[in-house]
């Protein structure tokens, strides 16, 4: 067993990656960073401030101290002027102005098409009248609603699962068979009774024991970090990450079939991947690209994938509610990996 | 008496049941395409015998490479019949492969693994062979058996991939220039491990454009010029072809031109077989200096003609090469 070529094949790719600690930053590097980004991006906001000016006058104080009694306002003084440009430059959302008269009375001013300024508009209001002894008719209370799932978060995280996938396969196994070419180390693979198929299969095996821990960090800090929950069973979810991870294997193999230099590879990838990295629906949905791209765009293998992923981690489907993704999927990779051996120059 | 009779039934025994030569190749062709095409083998026709070190000598570029990687099963012939051990390529490829053992010019095996790993890896592929411990035995590196392979000097790295052809225990070892850019000692530890390897009745097929590793190392020999053998024998019976063991190498002061003092007038000296000239310096192939000497120096003394310098030497392959083609070995074959 140990003596299998497939083993020795898929050890020495193991043990070639795993002793080169560049690569082994990147490989697992780039999902924390990604992370972290992420985590920067999401975190949690605290709850917007209303800012308010109040224009002096002789009920001015009264709506100060009504306001600065309330957490969510920012409440100042200033003159008329000041005021007026501290509105038109958007530095203050509303200005009070003192009615005339001995009872408390107000005038709003605000531009009613910034939506934050009519926001404040009914906020202040509310909190005077209230101040002035309003009396509620019913008695209400805010809750908020934060439910995981529907966030961009729990969206965004399948999205980025199926990039790494695609990314991990295409220069996993595409610039790794294409340094071997170069080094003349598949000649020297073809001139022992080595089969072809235990190479393939070698690079396929240590592709999918890279993608694990891979994989692995990026979900394991979706959910302590953001509490991004996978709704479904986890094992459809390995297994859709297993699949898509062959089926991007095959297409590295693909573009590194024929390729003598790094930049021949490097080009060929990114003409692989750009369309998928545009139209596949990593960071929004694809149905928002017109209805006729919408059946080429479904043919894509990171669509597949992502699509599938999307409805296991979120909507908790089924596994076999994603046959057809599956399916395609599985001929892509066939097709890229037959395909790739036909043509596959090992000199 | 037994003795005698003994060796009547060897030489019967192998005339009725010759082991099939190790490898036969008849009227070998390799056209690359290209604008012009370039042929690179020409017509190329080799017998190597079992148990014998066969060299492929000639300048870079004469075909070498190209032959021996297509008797390797690397590179598809034009046209023409290769037999190794007696089996042919596209029909017992997994055999074959399993009994020999292949040296390329240049493979940059994985810098990160370690002897031990390289061998276990390339061990893996074959259904019988030796144990890496003992590979590395034979190679001299017992001691970097631990070590990274990026941690090997030149010769060591050499070494390492002879040890990988060596792993499946081969019965042919084809070796495709295994000391170039080597130096001495490592060229001598290498030249070794080949005898070695020799001495236990195995076949070896190396190419080289180093006259004297030739010489040192090969049983036979073909001179290959053009992507055809224009030579083949063992080292000594080309040097022998060339009429004299001995060289005499010499030159003259105010030599001007190969006009001022024809090679035809020394032709006829005594024990000279062939004269050649090249920048000045002739070259007198010759059966026995002793008398050789004297007479050239009355000639020259007649032609009234002084020495700058006179040497002599064994003739070398070197020399059967420059008589056959007018160039030397460490020139590119283009130039004719």
């Amino acid at each position: 067993m140990k003596n299998s070529p497939i083993v020795q094949l898929t050890l020495a790719r193991l043990r070639e990656f795993f002793r080169e600690p560049e690569a082994v930053f990147w490989v697992y590097g780039f999902p924390i960073l990604m992370a972290v980004l992420l985590g920067i991006a999401f975190r949690e906001q605290p709850v917007e401030k209303i800012w308010v000016d109040v224009q002096v006058g002789n009920h001015a104080d009264a709506a100060i101290s009504a306001l600065k009694s309330i957490q969510k306002f920012e409440a100042h003084t200033c003159e008329e002027a000041d005021c007026r440009n501290r509105l038109r430059t958007g530095k203050t959302q509303l200005v009070i102005v003192s009615k005339d008269g001995s009872s408390p009375g107000f005038d709003y001013l605000y531009d009613s098409a910034r939506s934050d300024s009519v926001l404040a508009r009914k906020e202040t209001d509310d909190a005077l009248q209230r101040a002035a002894g309003r009396k509620d008719t019913f008695p209400s209370e805010d809750r908020e609603f934060k439910e995981p799932g529907g966030r961009y978060i729990d969206f965004l995280i399948p999205g980025l699962l199926g990039m790494s996938i695609m990314g991990g396969g295409l220069w996993g196994v595409g610039f790794v068979t294409v340094d071997m070419r170069i080094r003349k180390l598949l000649k020297r693979f073809l001139a022992t009774p080595m089969k072809k198929t235990h190479f393939l299969a070698g690079v396929m095996i240590s592709r999918i024991c890279f993608l694990i821990p891979e994989v692995l960090v990026l979900i394991i800090f979706a959910a302590l970090v953001f509490g991004v929950k996978i709704y479904g069973s986890f094992i459809a979810t390995a297994f859709l990450i297993l699949i898509g991870s062959m089926t991007f294997s095959g297409f590295g193999l693909l573009v590194a079939s024929r390729a003598k230099t790094i930049e021949a590879v490097s080009g060929l990838m990114n003409l692989v991947m750009l369309p998928m990295w545009m139209l596949s629906g990593i960071f929004f949905s694809s149905s928002r690209y017109p209805e006729v791209a919408q059946p080429f765009i479904k043919l894509l293998p990171l669509t597949a994938l992502i699509d599938a992923m999307r409805a296991v981690m979120i909507d908790g489907a089924s596994i076999f509610s994603q046959t057809p993704q599956i399916v395609l999927l599985a001929v892509w990779g066939t097709v890229t990996f037959v395909v790739a051996l036909k043509i596959f120059r090992w000199q | 008496m037994i003795a005698e009779w003994t060796n009547d039934f060897e030489a019967s025994f192998r005339h009725n049941f010759r082991m099939p030569d190790a490898i036969v190749c008849r009227q070998l062709y390799k056209r690359y395409p290209g604008k012009p095409p370039v042929d690179a083998v020409n017509g190329l026709d080799l017998s190597v015998k079992a148990g014998e070190c066969f060299g492929l000598l000639g300048p870079n570029g004469a075909g070498k490479t190209t032959t021996i990687e297509i008797l390797e099963g690397l590179l598809e012939a034009t046209r023409g019949d290769v037999e190794i051990l007696g089996m042919k390529w596209g029909k017992a490829n997994e055999e074959i492969r399993q009994m020999i053992g292949i040296s390329l010019q240049e493979t940059k095996l994985s810098e990160k693994l370690t002897v031990l790993e390289t061998l276990t890896l390339f061990r893996s592929f074959y259904r019988q062979g030796i144990a890496p411990e003992d590979a590395v035995g034979r190679v001299s590196l017992d001691e970097k058996l631990g070590a990274r392979v990026g941690k090997l000097s030149g010769g060591q790295k050499q070494r390492l991939a002879v040890a990988c052809a060596l792993i499946g225990d081969p019965k042919l070892l084809f070796m495709d220039e295994p000391t170039t850019g080597l130096d001495p000692q490592s060229r001598r530890q290498l030249w070794d491990i080949i005898r070695g390897f020799k001495e236990s009745g195995r076949t070896v097929l190396l190419t080289t454009h180093y006259m004297d590793e030739a010489e040192r190392l090969c049983d036979r020999v073909a001179v290959v010029d053009h992507g055809k053998v224009i030579a083949e024998g063992s080292p000594r019976e080309l040097i022998a072809s060339l009429g004299g063991e001995h060289i005499l190498d010499f030159s003259l002061m105010n030599w001007n031109g190969s006009a001022s003092f024809p090679t035809s007038s020394l032709l006829d000296l005594p024990a000279v077989r062939s004269v050649r000239e090249e920048d000045g310096v002739y070259s007198l192939a010759v059966t026995e200096p002793h008398i050789a000497l004297p007479a050239l120096l009355d000639r020259l003394r007649q032609a009234n003609r002084e020495l700058s310098n006179l040497t002599t030497r064994h003739a070398s392959l070197e020399d059967v090469f420059v008589t056959l083609t007018g160039r030397h070995l460490r020139e590119g074959a283009s130039p004719s």
